[in-house]
């Protein structure tokens, strides 16, 4: 036998779902065994996922992590072949590929106020590092946002460690009628103090939230989900533009300074394969 | 060219009398060193240019039986076989090729693995041509010993037979050893210390094992069976393969040795970081480094598209930017996934081209566009974020520079535009940062490789290295060579006096500058 950090014989194999709930139709919540992940990991991380031999690998975030009981808790949203794959698993199921903890933990400011604004699910990406901010002993603020009701999640959690929680939609079905910058527009312009603001959303999301803080130059960190196709630093398919400097957001990321990265050009990029990447799904 | 394949021996031999005959069928060559020389060098059956184009599968089909024996009949069994010493780990060229003569192929094979653990690979990708077969007697007057192409043959010979015979190991001993990195470095070093008797760990970063050989070489060099064999043959060997490990962020190197017991820690992580020219236009759609483009298609099957998830795009017209193995690579596999016009854009001349000598005539035979003498100083877009074409600017070539490779130097007004829709950057690796970076105490060079001494020993105690992690891009028998030293020395460092783990500080060790690139 090959040494190994002592293991419960009990223990499920690696990568074995242990629990599945779903938060949205298309949102599912996944506590995952792999102890070695969970025990590593700190808030920002991810992973990469191989849903079957034949999948592509995908970057997700650790959403948390429960070192005694060995899991990692990843929340995904079903967009493409992959993610609706593994909407599809239960509990006992395993996943075929999971490796990690990868990129840069977040830089966590402390005992300051904050803003933490996420999107869509990227508020599950968010929530690890706002309970770290709220640690930290910052005085977190933390808007939500989505489409629709249906699709504001974490609400419940994100309440948990943040002083104030606002959510909004975009067609008024539940909190406030208007986009997560909206929001964080009135916050700025009522004068409370603000330290530094994390956002991490959809990218259009996460520009427009650089731009409302621009001028202000207020610190504003936002998560780069760039296409990947290791994640380790070896294909430079990640690629982002900080401050005129290429940056490989997989091990030099996933957080960047929002005022220096060049939104326009990932989004661009990032749409390389979407016509491809309908007709993966559609021949599924 | 090569349309036909080509089967039959080239001429027949000289001499069929029946003393030659008896001869013969003893094994013993029966010719004259003259008539040796008047065979022409054989040549191994190969997939014609149109198919071969259309497909993944494997362009050099080797050499018969009939044609490798012939081949081994041309070896002058020199007194003092130079072959030997041009092979970097010194296989015994000469025995071997006398076991062909006896048709004891499996001898033959196995001669080799006394040296070479990897023989069915080396015979498919080494640059024979600047080693064994640079020096070869035969090759001063006339053409070279087939050298790369028997040892391919006795290999194949003994996996298609089913003759394999696992070597009988020593009994288990106490000590384990990481090996971190499943590139040929790390399977050789794991390998040779499971042969001594050590428990050995490989951890992988990416789902499969193999490093470059599974990521970055395509199927059409080398199937994917092969690779599956070998490694099959290190995990009998009792070495266990974790793959989706990466060291540094999984568990670091310290972590290795304190929670996991293991007593030494072989890293083998390759140069895996690609470098981009830093040019505008980089961030195109279209673009990609070779490395992305390779592994989308050899690693995640994206040829396969859609019964493989992982897409790629490839324009009607390609250019692949850079003269070595991984360049050659892509432009190949760019022209096998449909490219039309498939150019490989170089800065420098024809001869200095340093990819395998066989792979740039296969690319020729391909129809590859070679634009030579050519440096890329623009990608221009198409106004929607796709590429449309490559600036570029022709070079001459002046006085021979550090590498003793002539300096391009740009020709001033000669810019012209190659219409392109794919870009792939192949001009060079850099090791990743991540394991430098979270071992204290691990020396690097300023190009990011680790420091090792002539036994592979870093600055850390207990931690050797080799292969493209410490010499920045080389080839698979020097990384081999490396992982096999540094098994020598981890057996040597693990039998020491009393052999107690020692404080495992910063020690220093003797510090040299290995050997540098050949194939950026
Ligand atoms: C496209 C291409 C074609 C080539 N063609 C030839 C050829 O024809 N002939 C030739 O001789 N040479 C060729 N080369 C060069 C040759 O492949 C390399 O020199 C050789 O593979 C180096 O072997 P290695 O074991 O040092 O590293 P690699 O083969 O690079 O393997 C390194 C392994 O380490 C893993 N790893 C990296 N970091 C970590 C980590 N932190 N934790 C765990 N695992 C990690 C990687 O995933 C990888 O699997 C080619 C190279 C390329 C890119
Ligand atoms: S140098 Fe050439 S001819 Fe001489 S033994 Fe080696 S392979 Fe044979
Ligand atoms: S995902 Fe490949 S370099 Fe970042």
């Amino acid at each position: 036998m090959p040494p190994h950090p002592p293991r419960d014989r009990q223990a499920p194999p690696p990568n074995t779902i242990i629990s599945r709930r779903l938060l949205a139709d298309s949102i599912g919540k996944f506590d995952i065994y792999a102890p070695l992940i969970a025990k590593k990991r700190k808030p920002g991380n991810f992973v990469m996922v191989r849903a079957t031999e034949r999948s592509e690998r995908i970057p997700l975030t650790i959403v948390d992590a429960d070192e005694d009981a060995g899991t990692i808790t990843l929340i995904i949203q079903a967009v493409g072949k992959s993610t609706k794959y593994l909407l599809t698993l239960y509990a006992g199921d395993a996943i075929v590929d999971i490796v990690g903890p990868l990129g840069n933990p977040t830089p966590l400011v402390a005992g300051k106020s904050v803003v933490c604004v996420g999107g869509g699910v990227g508020t599950a990406e968010l929530l690890p590092i706002a309970r770290g901010l709220r640690e930290n002993g910052n005085m977190v603020r933390t808007i939500i946002g989505g489409r629709t009701r249906e699709l504001v999640i974490l609400e419940e959690e994100m309440a948990g460690c943040s002083d104030e929680v606002y959510v909004t939609t975009d067609d008024g079905s539940y909190g406030r009628r208007g986009t997560v910058v909206d929001q964080l527009n009135d916050i700025l312009a009522s004068g409370t103090k603000v330290d530094a603001v994390y956002a991490i959303g959809p990218l259009p999301m996460m520009k427009a939230v650089a731009n409302a803080t621009r001028d202000t130059g207020l610190k504003t960190t936002v998560s780069m989900n760039a296409l990947m196709v290791d994640g380790t630093g070896m294909c430079g398919g990640c690629r982002v533009n900080v401050g005129g400097a290429m940056k490989f957001a997989c091990v030099d990321g996933p957080e960047f300074d929002g005022h220096e990265v060049d939104f326009d050009e990932l989004i661009m990029r990032n749409r390389t394969y979407s016509d491809l990447e309908k007709f993966a799904d559609c021949q599924s | 060219m090569n349309e036909q394949p080509k089967h039959s021996p080239d001429s027949t031999p000289p001499n069929q009398d029946g003393a030659a005959a008896q001869r013969r069928a003893a094994g013993v060559n029966p010719l004259k060193p003259s008539e040796r020389m008047k065979i022409p060098r054989q040549h191994a059956v190969e997939q014609t240019a149109r198919d071969r184009v259309r497909n993944f599968t494997e362009v050099s089909l080797g050499m018969t039986e009939e044609l490798a024996l012939r081949e081994a009949e041309r070896c002058l069994e020199c007194r003092n076989p130079v072959c030997m010493e041009g092979c970097p780990v010194s296989v015994n060229i000469l025995d071997f090729i006398r076991l062909i003569l006896k048709k004891d192929y499996v001898g033959a094979v196995n001669k080799i693995r006394e040296t070479n653990y990897l023989p069915s690979i080396c015979g498919r990708v080494c640059p024979q041509e600047s080693q064994c077969e640079a020096v070869c007697t035969m090759g001063k007057k006339h053409q070279p010993v087939s050298i790369g192409k028997l040892e391919r043959f006795v290999a194949d010979f003994e996996r298609e037979a089913g003759l394999f015979i696992p070597p009988e190991l020593p009994e288990r001993r106490p000590e384990t050893v990481a090996v971190v990195g499943s590139g040929p470095a790390g399977l050789t070093c794991a390998a040779e210390l499971a042969r001594k008797g050590y428990g050995v760990t490989v951890f992988d970063a990416l789902h499969a094992a193999g490093g470059v050989l599974r990521y970055g070489i395509p199927e059409f060099r080398l199937p994917r069976d092969i690779l599956d064999m070998e490694t099959e043959r290190i995990r009998a060997l009792g070495v266990t393969i974790q793959t989706n490990f990466v060291v540094g962020r999984t568990a670091t190197i310290d972590e290795l040795f304190d929670e996991w017991g293991f007593r030494a820690v072989f890293l083998g992580t390759g140069a895996g970081t690609p470098n981009f020219l830093g040019i505008p236009g980089e961030s195109l759609s279209g673009v990609y480094s070779a490395n992305e483009f390779l592994t989308r298609v050899n690693l995640m099957k994206a040829y396969r598209f859609p019964a493989h998830d992982t897409p790629i795009r490839i324009g009607k017209q390609v250019a692949v930017i850079g003269g070595g193995n991984t360049a050659m690579d892509a432009v190949r596999t760019a022209r096998r996934l449909g490219a039309e016009k498939a150019y490989l854009v170089y800065r420098r001349s024809r001869t200095e081209i340093p990819a395998r000598e066989e792979e740039i005539e296969h690319a020729s035979e391909e129809g590859i566009e070679f634009v030579l003498l050519t440096n890329p100083v623009e990608i221009l877009g198409d106004g929607r974020g796709w590429v449309k074409g490559l600036k570029c600017q022709r070079m001459t070539l002046g006085a021979p520079d550090a590498s003793g490779r002539r300096r391009p130097i740009p020709v001033e007004g000669s810019d012209m535009t190659l219409e392109v829709q794919t870009v792939i950057e192949a001009i060079g690796q850099k090791p990743n940062p991540i394991i430098q970076s979270t071992t204290p105490g691990l020396s690097t060079s300023d190009r990011g490789t680790v420091v090792v001494d002539e036994f592979q020993t870093t600055s850390r105690e207990g931690v050797f290295a080799g292969g493209d992690l410490a010499r920045g891009g080389a080839t698979v028998i020097l990384a081999m060579r490396d992982g096999k030293l540094a098994a020598e020395s981890i057996h040597r460092y693990l039998n020491r006096n009393g052999a107690a783990p020692a404080d495992r500080g910063n020690g220093q060790a003797a510090m040299t500058e290995p050997e540098t690139a050949v194939n950026a």
